[in-house]
């Protein structure tokens, strides 16, 4: 996925005008001229500068270059589905994993891609199951990670 | 000193360690072969894991793992025609066509042999330079270390980037992800949107995870090409003819792993363009450049050595100065801040059984890279063979509970899905992600060295050139700054004159 220069520049523009807005309310330490505020806006202005010849770059090229220039993979809905289930395992496991507990949110996870990934039903709930008690244990047992149980807390081994 | 040799020799030489080194081997080669995964991607892998251990066996698994993996990303791109690691890429095609050709086992055991020669090489000069170095820098003062990580920055932006404003991008990037939170002379919360999680600022490791293994997942996952078949059934006996190769190339050896040792040591610059370089520089001294690319081993043997010295080269700024000179050291630093082993001079005086230990762990990783590496070739079927749509479900898992465990809270899982995510559009867009990483890792001590000197000089920015090293360092990185306007304008007037 290929985005024109300019959009980069654009939004780099704004996170750097952003930045220097925020840190004008940073203090100033009494008696010095240097303070909390003064490093990032140095960086926020050479973002802004950064973005500036990008967006200026990227207008410049409008005619040869396309705005956005979409990857095969857009095209092909088995791959948009295994970008989304991706992302949202991932996401999934941030939200749900504390109340549903390690094992279950992770074999839930593991069987989802791997059926997203082309493993047949039978195949992707047992290598879940076992890669899950596998990094389980690992993690849980030798290097005494405190993965949450969440709801099979009371059978917790 | 003896006596912290012999510490060293007794830390290195515990069955614990030993065992360590032998599993991470294992490991490396295993991470390095399977195209999708990388030598980097071992090192973050493995960070969670070391984490636990105590700071010699952590720093030997990680140094052992990163050598192997180096090597064994050879042997897809001989046997499939696909790097296994980036550093792997410049030889490819040449390791393939030599496989096409029927001699897969010289280019493997070309790989091999010089691979490990290479790496003992670069281990060599880090001995020889790491020690008087580190008392070379014991003298600095906060003005030096500002132009020097300056220097640093500058170097990965300007000299390993062929396009430096999106380089410089990455690299404010990154600095301003190091402003988040308290960590800054004032001691001031920036950046933290009232949350306690960001006080501490943004993890490096949940961020290198996301940036090195989340973002190729996400890569494997929209890859659209079927994978490669496998060009040979059988590998015969690669350290036949070995030796031959060694006394016919010794020029190419050594230029090899001189140009890999000083690339790696190059802040930002690492094995993949230790290799490239040098892949090109063999073809420009060689006798019979019309044979690269048909499936001539001297290539191989070159640039084959020089990605494996790069990777002890990028120790040497990472332990005298806490630069990292590729982003598998930008890993290792935080690792070895983790540890107590906080890089710089002092390391060199408090603890010289540490740092001798370090020595002895490329030694002896560079040795055990010959058997193992044997090992690795005869299985390698085997391992091209692993289903990929299995691998990488289960490395997102590891990827998840690894980010949790460094300070067991989700908010690391959280920076890893964002910064890998992040990593992947902007490679996708040609940013160069190494200066970002340069940048999170050297922003803190940019900064303190900045705000020191600037309290110093008290406001006269003639101070940071008053001192003899300091002034050096400033004239060498205003001189890349410039160089590449003043190299256009001379062109744009040479033209005019014709």
């Amino acid at each position: 996925m290929k985005l024109n220069d300019a959009v980069f520049g654009f939004l780099l523009l704004i996170l750097g005008i952003t930045v220097l807005v925020i840190v004008q309310d940073y203090p100033k330490i009494p008696g010095q001229q240097v303070g909390p505020a003064l490093f990032p806006g140095l960086v926020a202005v050479g973002l802004c500068v950064g973005g500036l010849i990008l967006l200026v770059r990227g207008w410049l090229a409008r005619g040869s270059t396309p705005w956005l220039m979409v990857d095969d993979w857009i095209q092909s809905p088995r791959h948009v589905l295994a970008l989304v289930v991706l992302i949202g395992s991932v996401l999934f496991y941030i939200l749900v994993s504390q109340w549903l507990g390690f094992l279950i949110s992770a074999v839930l996870i593991l069987t989802a891609l791997f059926r997203v990934l082309q493993l047949s039903l039978a195949r992707s709930v047992l290598i879940a199951v076992i890669a899950t008690l596998v990094i389980h244990f690992a993690f849980y047992k030798l290097l005494r990670v405190p993965l949450p149980w969440g709801v099979l807390t009371p059978y917790a081994w | 000193m003896m006596d912290a040799v012999l510490l060293a020799f007794a830390m290195v030489f515990d069955p614990y360690t030993l065992m360590v080194m032998v599993i991470a081997a294992c490991y490396g080669l295993f991470v390095g072969a399977v195209p999708g995964l990388t030598a980097t991607m071992a090192t973050a892998l493995l960070v969670p894991v070391t984490f636990f251990m105590a700071p010699i066996p952590a720093v030997a698994a990680i140094v052992t793992a990163t050598a192997m993996a180096i090597f064994s990303g050879d042997i897809p791109g001989c046997l499939l025609r696909i790097p296994g690691t980036p550093a792997s890429a410049a030889y490819t095609d040449e390791a393939y066509a030599m496989t096409r050709k029927g001699e897969a086992e010289k280019a493997l055991g070309a790989s091999l042999v010089f691979s490990a020669i290479g790496g003992l090489f670069g281990t060599l000069v880090l001995i020889a330079a790491a020690p008087s170095l580190a008392e070379f820098a014991s003298r600095f003062s906060s003005f030096e270390y500002f132009w020097l990580v300056l220097l640093g920055l500058t170097c990965a932006v300007f000299i390993t980037s062929s396009k430096p404003v999106k380089g410089l991008i990455t690299l404010f990037l990154g600095l301003l992800v190091a402003c988040v939170g308290l960590g800054n002379p004032a001691g001031f919360p920036r950046f933290t949107f009232g949350n306690i999680e960001t006080m501490a600022g943004i993890g490096m490791i949940p961020m290198m995870i996301g940036m090195f293994a989340f973002s190729e997942i996400i890569r494997y996952v929209l890859d659209t090409k079927p994978s490669g078949e496998i060009a040979v059934e059988k590998v015969g006996n690669v350290l036949r003819g070995q030796w031959k190769l060694a006394k016919k190339y010794p020029v190419q050896i050594l230029r090899g792993s001189s140009l890999g040792t000083l690339v790696g040591a190059l802040p930002g610059a690492g094995a993949d363009i230790a290799a490239w370089m040098s892949y090109a520089m063999s073809k420009k001294f060689s006798k019979e450049p019309e044979k690269f690319g048909t499936g001539h081993v001297e290539g191989i043997v070159e640039s084959g050595a020089a990605n494996n010295s790069a990777l002890a080269g990028a120790w040497i700024p990472a332990l005298v100065f806490g630069i990292p000179g590729d982003s598998i050291t930008a890993i290792i630093i935080g690792v070895l801040y983790m540890k107590n082993m906080n890089p710089g001079p002092s390391l060199f005086t408090n603890n010289p059984q540490n740092i001798y230990a370090v020595f002895l762990i490329f030694i002896l990783a560079n040795l055990i890279m010959i058997p193992l590496g044997i090992l690795c070739i005869k299985a390698a079927r085997r391992i091209l063979k692993v289903p990929r749509n299995i691998l990488m479900p289960v490395i997102l898992l590891f990827c998840m509970v690894g980010t949790f465990a460094i300070n067991n809270t989700l908010f690391g899982v959280g920076v890893m899905l964002a910064a890998g995510v992040v990593a992947y559009v902007l490679e996708a867009n040609d940013f160069p992600i190494a200066p970002a990483i340069l940048g999170v890792v050297l922003g803190g001590m940019l900064e303190e060295n900045f705000i020191t000197s600037m309290i110093k000089a008290d406001g006269n920015f003639l101070a940071f050139f008053s001192r003899p090293i300091a002034a050096s360092l400033a004239v060498i990185t205003i001189l890349i700054w410039v160089t590449p306007g003043l190299l256009a304008l001379w062109r744009r007037s040479a033209v005019r004159a014709a």
